[in-house]
């Protein structure tokens, strides 16, 4: 795949997808202004997860790119969760 | 290869240059990603201490930056579909325009630390060192997250300005702008850090 006949994302769905960003965001500020103990942090962290979700898809073009990116990045994300997991079962039965 | 004037370089790989740039990235995120789970960890320790810790931080500015980054993020891929339709003008604008994002992100986290530093609160003053544990940390990791995030947001903006300029000499045009996309994609992850340093420290409380 050479840049010539790479994907052009249009104007439009860039400023698509902003409008969502910063709806999500909004939304966050919203959700955290209640306090729901676990819930609020659960939450946020989810839009946040979508968030990045939008950005790694549209921005950072993934959408468009090769399986092997698309599989790699998604084990980092993995790898990062595994290293969560793992921090967390250690500190919780320490 | 067409009979257009268009040089196509021997060793030119763009795949292998994204590829590099993506493997670059996976390290920063990683960085960052121990660092937030060192913020979860405490926070799991000093709950009570991180919640008024917090409640320091001005969710305005934080909400300014916020929106400041994402439309930053915005303009910056718009560029390389603006080079991808031969459109030099508006790629230099978006550039332009990003570059400024980036400047405007800067004067407001400037402000806001400005505004701790005044109050005595910064990184080895006495005051800190008085804090109880839980608020030490709280602002150790606040200053070192939001520190390290300006510096990668710092070296966006050069990456960007070289691309600027390269755009500018033509050395970037429409079959071959790698570089102003590997410059994109590190002015994403800047965004995308900042897409969890925000929730993470002036709004979950």
């Amino acid at each position: 795949m050479d840049n010539n006949g790479s994907h052009i994302t249009e104007y439009k769905v860039l400023i698509r997808i902003l409008f969502i960003l910063l709806l999500c965001t909004f939304i966050t500020i919203e959700i955290t202004s209640f306090d729901l103990a676990a819930f609020t942090v659960t939450a946020a962290l989810l839009i946040a997860g979508f968030k990045s979700y939008l950005v790694l898809s549209y921005f950072m073009h993934l959408k468009y790119e090769s399986l092997l990116l698309r599989i790699l990045v998604s084990m980092v994300f993995l790898l990062f969760f595994v290293i969560v997991l793992i921090t967390f079962i250690d500190y919780s039965f320490r | 290869m067409s009979e257009h004037n268009t040089h196509i370089d021997e060793h030119r790989d763009d795949e292998a240059s994204k590829l590099g740039m993506w493997l670059f990235i996976f390290t920063e995120l990683l960085l960052f990603g121990g660092l937030f789970l060192v913020y979860s960890i405490f926070r799991a320790q000093y709950p009570a201490n991180f919640h008024e810790s917090s409640l320091e931080l001005s969710v305005t500015i934080g909400v300014i930056n916020t929106v400041v980054l994402l439309f930053s993020s915005m303009t910056i891929a718009m560029s390389i579909t603006a080079i991808q339709k031969k459109n030099k003008k508006l790629t230099l604008a978006l550039i332009g325009v990003t570059i400024l994002m980036a400047f405007i992100f800067l004067v407001n986290k400037y402000f806001e630390w400005g505004h701790k530093f005044e109050h005595g609160l910064y990184p080895g003053s006495e005051l800190m060192q008085l804090l109880e544990r839980g608020h030490h940390l709280y602002f150790s990791l606040y200053f070192f997250m939001t520190g390290l995030h300006a510096l990668h947001i710092v070296i966006g903006m050069v990456l960007l300005v070289i691309a600027y300029v390269k755009v500018n000499k033509g050395s970037i045009k429409h079959d071959k702008f790698v570089f102003l996309e590997n410059g994109a994609l590190y002015w994403h992850l800047v965004d995308l850090i900042w897409i969890f340093l925000f929730p993470l420290l002036y709004l979950i409380s």
